[in-house]
């Protein structure tokens, strides 16, 4: 049933069909109607949950570990600041494998302060272990989250499911609610893995040493970097966990079959813009009004960021003469993350396309179709005179 | 020795009218002083000022009588709320300016 | 970019209802075949009183493009005081339309040459037995009546529909009164 809602409605709704058990979460524009929502469905019993306010981000982690930990189906949201005030049990979370799903809405991170949308925030997260999934338009969040659940659930590892705040998060288009038969047949009740049982005593996520070690029974116990190890092996093997998980909800709802990347027009294209988000939605009518110029270009969108699906990439790039990264964020110091793990991916290829980067939108600065046009032209008229250093778009700096 | 000014550019403005926008117009409620009632126009003494003080954006003047700067008056009530001498009204915004014309 | 994309931009105040209107017009224009339809509300720190606008663009095609209306085909503008803030008609096309809540004639108001239609949707509404004060219904019978995108039936049922538990039938009505007492001016 379509309905014309906002992205963070969209959001909240995939979360009561996914049925969570417990959700912890502090309000942060631009992801606070989402919690509202949210909070209106447990409050009217659409949803039946506990529904945990807290004082901070933090907590709103830690409830989520603890809930996960006692085995039930958790999940939080947040932007920015609220993402790295959570920065420490981002990576507990990881390293206790819970299955936690949590929504981005992809704000700027201060200073100076913003509440408007860029990608630095889930961006500067990439390193964590956490999968990150990002979604172009309202359906894809709803779809997301969906496929989130049963992503997290299946390989034990957390999901956050990002999308640009404002643009998707408070901008309402139509998207189709899926039934809530339909989903309980996709993301069956959650079965977790550790969990706190009186009946099976442990303890978890001790001290580990550095060394193995054998325990109380004899057996020996992993040390720090064999934990590590294995969390790493299963994020590479998820990546075809979730083509799995996205062909079944393929067939169960007839959308997705993009699970790393979605290409728009790149088939015969000689040029390939890649973008994350809303904003490779964007570029669509920018590929097509170069189209009519007879340039032959096309669009990626990545999807999946983490783990990150080089071969997907790196197949979808075979063959081009230029790839036009424009990205959200920068890794300070150096170049966009983006642009530097596709040029990692295709560092073994012989023949490799020139790479371009492209940084804009950062703290909300608007991006104008005629901005990206003027960049997108530019790269394609000239692609080896771009140097290996990230451009800028938008700039009005006053000399 | 490579020399270089840095750039030290932060995000810093001057604080002072207007830095927030033409915020008079989001007033949906006016201040009004009675002056029978303001203890400083009463007595002619450089008193009392709680309007002044209270006012979270320095738009009420330390006179006789008190103004108040409607070109930045966001209509909080504030000044209303902590008279002492009950000597502010707030009034309906759009009844005052219809008023006026 | 494509020719194809009506785009509407709604002036209201913060707490007036403009989105809530825009939104129900945008279910209106979604059931009635417009496969594309996205509306945006200002981004940005909210307060009452403020004012604020909402892009809302209609298209027979999924919309790509998010960024904010430059060119409006058309203004709709939920409170007259407005006017003398913010200049509602800044990009509007050549022979755009602009929608206003005030009282008729629709001659006393000049935006350059563009075509006015307007509507007392703020006494409508009281007629309507509305609290004083609730425009964001009303305004939709005027651009329904203003610009024909949308029929008033349609756009009925999806007031009725949105304002589920809030004097439902009353909002309808308040649409129909002003629906029925939209002047358009000529150009």
């Amino acid at each position: 049933m379509h309905i014309i809602e906002s992205g963070n409605v969209a959001a909240a709704t995939g979360v009561k069909l996914s049925r969570a058990q417990v959700i912890a979460a502090y309000p942060i524009t631009p992801q606070t109607p989402l919690t509202e929502k949210l909070s209106e469905f447990v409050e009217s019993g659409q949803l039946d949950a506990q529904y945990i306010p807290v004082e901070s981000e933090h907590s709103a982690m830690a409830v989520c570990i603890a809930a996960s930990t006692a085995g039930t189906r958790a999940f939080t949201a947040t932007s920015a600041n609220g993402l790295l005030y959570m920065n420490e049990q981002l990576h507990w979370a990881v390293g206790a494998r819970l299955p936690i799903v949590m929504c981005i809405a992809n704000r700027g991170i201060g200073a100076p302060w913003t509440v408007w949308n860029d990608h630095q925030d889930s961006m500067a997260q990439r390193d964590v272990g956490w999968i990150q999934l990002y979604a172009n338009d309202h359906q894809q969040i709803i779809d997301s989250v969906i496929k989130a659940f049963r992503l997290a659930e299946t390989v034990s590892i957390p999901v956050m499911v990002c999308y640009d705040g404002y643009l998707l998060s408070h901008t309402y288009m139509p998207f189709d609610q899926p039934k809530q038969s339909e989903v309980d047949s996709f993301l069956p009740v959650f079965t977790p893995k550790n969990f706190l049982d009186p009946e099976n005593p442990g303890n978890f996520n001790t001290v580990t040493l550095p060394d193995i070690r054998p325990g109380v029974d004899g057996v020996m116990e992993p040390g720090y970097i064999e934990i590590r190890h294995n969390l790493h092996q299963d994020l590479r093997a998820a990546l075809e966990s979730y083509e799995e998980i996205d062909r079944d909800f393929e067939k169960l709802f007839g959308r997705g079959g993009t699970p790393f990347v979605e290409e728009y027009k790149c088939d015969d294209a000689r040029f390939v813009a890649v973008a994350i988000g809303s904003l490779s939605y964007q570029l669509r009518d920018v590929i097509d009004l170069m189209r009519e110029d007879g340039i032959a270009i096309g669009v990626l969108g990545v999807q999946m960021y983490r783990p990150f699906p080089d071969q997907a990439i790196v197949h979808a790039l075979f063959g081009k003469e230029c790839v036009i990264v424009l990205e959200k964020a920068l890794s300070y110091g150096n170049q966009g993350p983006l642009y530097s793990d596709i040029k990692s991916a295709l560092y073994r290829q012989e023949e490799r396309p020139v790479i371009h980067n492209y940084i804009l939108g950062l703290g909300g600065r608007e991006i104008k179709t005629q901005q990206l046009l003027s960049a997108l032209t530019q790269s394609c008229t000239e692609p080896n005179a771009i140097e290996d250093t990230p451009r800028w778009i938008g700039l009005k700096l006053q000399e | 020795m490579a020399k270089r000014n840095y750039c030290e550019m932060i995000s810093r403005s001057k604080p002072g009218p207007g830095d927030g926008g033409n915020t008079g117009s989001w007033r949906v409620m006016r201040p009004i002083i009675n002056h029978e009632k303001c203890i400083p126009v009463k007595t002619g003494k450089m008193a009392c000022f709680s309007c002044w003080l209270f006012c979270p954006d320095c738009v009420v003047s330390k006179t006789i009588p008190p103004t108040i700067d409607l070109g930045f008056c966001k209509g909080c009530g504030i000044c209303a709320e902590e008279c002492p001498a009950d000597a502010i009204e707030m009034v309906d915004e759009a009844s005052q300016t219809a008023k006026e014309k | 970019m494509k020719n194809d994309i009506i785009e509407i931009r709604w002036h209201g105040r913060g707490g007036q209802g403009a989105i809530t209107a825009a939104k129900i017009v945008a279910n209106g224009a979604f059931a009635s075949g417009y496969k594309g339809v996205v509306m945006a509300p200002t981004f940005g720190t909210e307060r009452r009183g403020a004012p604020v606008f909402t892009s809302l663009k209609i298209s027979r095609e999924k919309i790509y493009d998010l960024s904010p209306i430059t060119t409006p085909d058309m203004v709709v503008v939920l409170d007259h005081t407005l006017l003398e803030e913010v200049d509602v008609v800044a990009g509007l096309k050549e022979n755009g339309l602009v929608i206003l809540n005030a009282p008729p004639p629709a001659s006393k108001y000049n935006f350059g040459g563009a075509r006015v239609a307007v509507s007392d949707v703020t006494t409508h509404g009281v007629e309507a037995g509305l609290p004083p004060g609730i425009v964001n219904s009303g305004i939709i019978g005027a651009f329904a009546k203003a610009c024909g995108l949308v029929d008033i039936d349609t756009l009925s049922r999806a007031i009725i529909e949105e304002f589920t538990g809030k004097k439902p039938e009353l909002n309808a009505r308040a649409a129909q009164i002003a629906y029925e007492n939209t002047s358009v001016g000529d150009k």
